[in-house]
């Protein structure tokens, strides 16, 4: 019937994909081009359409315009075709939380056909694979937010998917749960299924994903590999925190002279953040400042945030950060 | 240090086990699907027995309550009373709880759970069907019950054991004819209490404006000819007469045909709703 995905071929490709609510355009002329293997990272900040797209592409949701193909199936004709190829694991836990972990996936296995015996050896198999064999008796009432997720993430693959979509898998999650959650990504892909994941974070897009979109407000906005998305936000920012506030703008000259970039002046009383491509010029920026006399409580290099990534891309600051804005003035 | 990476690696191989396993059965047949779904009611039901409450204790309540609050002054005897009025809250205790049927699908769609199974490639009614079949497990409880109590309590089928089988029967067939317009509910309302809200709103004034507890002769023309044409009190009519013998065939072909109706109406309207609505 259906073929596994050579490589080359495309697990997702959708173009000019609109879904509406109401007055509020969620998903707005989407184009979106996902090859078959590795993680695909959705990148974008809350309420930027992803999940909306995710639900659209798993047959949840009808789009208002546009196409989409999953798996060479159209999601609105062959919905029932691309349901047999992919699986989903929402924002939310999709989970009986008064049953025990067990029963979860038993019952999910009988839905896809399991005889009663092999439902029970597939649901143990995946138990033990997802490090929950201890809690398989409990129910997921009381188990941990790691745990949850995980057990979300086993009910997806009991049919292991050619495609699987993981909305926001660690928002909420401590470290450590993080890391599972990233080897079983790793693990998954590394059998041959594709995953599309959504993230807020693009530290995890980053390690994770061989390719990344960013969308905002219902577009894509960019996409790439995360080199080369990097290359367009700026490897990194070098934060500075001015011990003496009147000494702020000298030490913005001395900053803009070693980066050649523009520094921007932050929020707070002496701080001063600017993009740097290559960090030893930040070290060089360093010198500077010591040799000038400029007492420095912070100079810290890191990671473009995703707003800083976001401000870049479009000129405008995600919402999630405006409304913190907001609220702190 | 030693240990936890021998036990990291030995997750590790168990992990990688269980996503290189790559099974894929025939899918799972209508019938088997939908009995998931009843299986997976059941298992709630035993890890939360409080779901049961109200099969249980409303059959009893009413059973009793009624029968000893009114007997007196309608019949004037409770035995004579307990013969006419245990059909009605037979009925009655039944059509309370098929509100179940929307309140636990609205739970479903509300708790996110839905979303992955209409993202499985499963027999799309097999939820709503799975669901109305335990549900019917519950009807037969409450309907067992006020029959167990009624009869521990002195009440007599005077069309024998046949005849009361029938009577529950063709409760249940009813009740599950009206589940569907909970479904139909329970996919059209905000939130699982507006659809109890809705439930109580209008089964209070179609079960007391019925024969559930009086004889319509009693009342005065008006009242009665709107009692009389309550769909209740033709259930009931239809119910009482099979637990004494008294049944006629329209009266309960007419109870048959408007559970057929309910079915025909809200079965495809709460599929359709089922698939653009949630």
């Amino acid at each position: 019937m259906s073929t596994d995905p050579v490589h080359g071929d495309l697990a997702i490709e959708a173009t000019g994909l609109v879904k509406i609510f109401g007055a509020h355009r969620a998903v707005d002329g989407l184009d979106l081009t996902v090859p078959a293997g590795g993680v695909f990272g959705f990148l974008g900040p809350n309420g930027a359409g992803k999940t909306t797209t995710v639900r659209v592409l798993a047959t949840l949701l009808q789009p208002d315009a546009g196409t989409a193909q999953v798996l060479g199936h159209d999601v609105v004709r062959e919905a029932d075709r691309v349901r047999d190829r992919i699986s989903l694991t929402g924002q939310f836990a999709t989970i009986d939380e008064e049953l025990t972990a067990f029963e979860n996936l038993t019952i999910l296995a009988r839905l896809l056909g399991f005889t009663r015996a092999h439902a029970r050896t597939r649901a143990e198999e995946l138990l033990d694979g997802f490090g929950l064999t201890e809690a398989a008796g409990t129910t997921v009432k009381t188990h941990s937010g790691g745990m949850r997720r995980r057990l979300d993430i086993a009910a997806s693959i009991i049919v292991t998917p050619d495609l699987l979509f993981l909305d926001e898998p660690t928002t909420g999650l401590d470290p450590r749960s993080r890391n599972q959650v990233w080897s079983i990504v790793r693990a998954l892909v590394s059998e041959g299924t594709t995953v599309l994941l959504t993230t807020q974070y693009l530290d995890e897009a980053d390690r994770l994903a061989d390719r990344i979109a960013v969308i905002d407000r219902g577009r894509i906005i960019a996409a790439g590999t995360p080199a080369q998305l990097k290359a367009s936000v700026g490897a990194g920012t070098v934060q500075v925190q001015v011990l003496d506030p009147d000494r702020r703008a000298e030490a913005a000259r001395l900053l803009t002279d070693a980066l050649g970039v523009a520094v921007q002046t932050g929020a707070d009383d002496g701080l001063l953040s600017a993009r740097v491509d290559d960090p030893a010029r930040a070290s060089l920026a360093l010198t500077d400042l010591t040799r000038a006399g400029i007492d420095l409580t912070t100079f810290a290099l890191g990671q473009p945030s995703l707003d800083e990534a976001f401000l870049t891309l479009t000129g405008h600051h995600t919402q999630a950060s405006s409304d913190a804005r907001k609220k702190a003035t | 240090m030693t240990t936890t990476s021998t036990t990291s690696h030995a997750i590790n191989r168990a992990l990688h086990a269980a996503v290189s396993t790559r099974p894929r059965p025939p899918r799972a047949s209508p019938v088997s699907a939908s009995l998931a779904f009843a299986w997976r009611a059941l298992l709630k039901i035993k890890h939360v027995p409080e779901q049961l409450a109200d099969a249980i204790m409303i059959p009893v309540l009413f059973t009793v309550m009624f029968t000893y609050l009114f007997g007196g002054a309608v019949v004037g005897s409770t035995g004579e009373y307990l013969q006419f009025l245990l059909p009605g809250t037979m009925v009655f205790a039944v059509l309370l709880i098929t509100v179940y049927a929307g309140v636990n699908l609205k739970t479903d769609i509300t708790t996110g759970v839905v979303d992955r199974f209409r993202s499985m490639p499963i027999w799309r009614p097999a939820l709503i069907v799975g669901g109305l079949i335990s549900d019917a497990g519950r009807n037969l409880l409450a309907a067992g019950l006020v029959l167990a109590l009624g009869l521990v309590m002195g009440f007599r089928p005077e069309g024998g054991a046949f005849g009361a089988l029938l009577a529950v029967a063709l409760v249940l067939a009813f009740a599950f004819g009206l589940s569907w317009v909970w479904a139909t509910l329970g996919l059209l309302l905000r939130t699982p209490s507006a659809i109890s809200a809705v439930s109580f709103l209008v089964q209070f004034p179609l079960t007391f404006a019925s024969n559930v507890f009086v004889d319509p002769q009693t009342m005065p023309g008006w009242l009665r000819t709107v009692v009389e044409a309550n769909p209740v009190s033709l259930l009931v009519d239809a119910v009482r007469g099979l637990m004494h013998g008294t049944a006629e065939p329209e009266q309960i072909g007419g109870v048959l045909l408007a559970a057929v109706l309910l079915v025909a109406i809200f079965g495809p309207l709460t599929m359709r709703l089922y698939r653009t609505r949630t």
